[in-house]
């Protein structure tokens, strides 16, 4: 670890803290919803630490908000994550070579760690960077969460602040350097044109998977 | 919510999670594979960032946002470092939205 430590780009870390911190913000926000939602401080905690998955956590903070069936809240969840799996295949090797590192690895597996290691190539500043990115988001997000449950109502709503912009932002920075190849902005045009057309007829979660028909326009390399 | 629904969420999440990151690897795979699971990700992540800027709640966000994204886009093209992007995205659609843009 200390070696992986060493190897840390300086202007790599500054990134992964921008991103962090932006996710820290919308993380009080969640702990502050959850709890005037009425879900108990323990399980708070327990969805921020454990899923660690933003989209499916609010899904359920709104389904508890709305007096939801649990199950409807588990179903829609997964829906929302579904997206991981094909993460997982396309960063299983950026990851990691060893199983424990996998197993670990994996939990950190978020949008914001596979765009930030993918921006970075396949080599080893792709691997600093996802364990970077990935271990940073995981610390802000849950100490913002515990943040907003303590503070509860004097939380600020993040849109206040313009949150919600900053992550489709950085999401679309991360993948511009990958969009310069011809196959890739084909798939990606696609994707995003799918995805919007599909929206207003398919539950949260479905579109950004639907976006995967892009794949259609592959064409050769 | 109760913890047999919470646990059951968790649990299904991360073996979403895993069964990507053992699969990769662990399977020999052609090039060509390969490149589809490269490009597929790519195609998520664009999906993902296009809904979240123009998306909410099933229906359009409003022009505060994607005002705000636009401008993160243009930036990040004309290769203003990242940290920038983020603050001044943030930045224009708080503006726009203090002087009432939705």
């Amino acid at each position: 670890m200390r070696s992986l430590y060493r190897t840390i780009d300086r202007s790599d870390l500054r990134d992964a803290l921008a991103l962090a911190a932006a996710l820290a913000v919308v993380g009080v926000s969640f702990g502050a919803l959850s709890t005037a939602a009425g879900v108990p401080k323990p399980m708070t905690l327990a969805l921020s630490l454990l899923v660690f998955a933003g989209g499916s956590q609010f899904l359920v903070v709104a389904v508890a908000a709305a007096g939801g069936s649990p199950v409807a809240a588990v179903v829609g969840g997964l829906l929302l994550n579904a997206r991981l799996l094909p993460y997982g295949l396309a960063m299983g090797g950026i990851v990691g070579d060893r199983l424990p590192a996998r197993l670990l690895g994996a939990h950190i597996l978020i949008d914001e760690s596979t765009a930030f290691a993918r921006a970075r190539g396949n080599g080893p500043r792709a691997r600093v960077a996802f364990w970077l990115s990935g271990s940073l988001a995981f610390v802000f997000w849950n100490c913002g969460a515990a943040l907003g449950m303590l503070a509860g109502g004097a939380v600020p709503d993040p849109d206040v602040l313009g949150v919600d912009a900053a992550f489709p932002a950085a999401l679309f920075a991360l993948l511009l350097p990958s969009l310069g190849k011809a196959d890739a902005r084909r798939v990606g045009l696609g994707a995003a044109a799918v995805a919007l057309m599909a929206t207003p007829f398919l539950p949260a979660g479905l579109p950004v998977l639907v976006g995967l028909l892009g794949l259609t326009v592959a064409g050769r390399r | 919510m109760n913890w047999t629904a919470l646990l059951a969420l968790a649990a299904g999440t991360y073996l979403l999670r895993l069964i990507g990151v053992l699969l990769r690897g662990r399977v020999a795979m052609p090039d060509r594979v390969q490149r589809y699971l490269d490009l597929g990700a790519t195609a998520l992540l664009v999906s993902l960032a296009a809904t979240a800027a123009l998306v909410q709640d099933g229906g359009f966000a409003g022009w505060a946002r994607p005002a705000g994204v636009l401008v993160g886009v243009v930036l990040a093209w004309r290769k203003v470092p990242f940290v920038l992007v983020v603050v001044l995205a943030a930045a224009s659609t708080a503006g726009l939205r203090w002087a009432g843009v939705p």
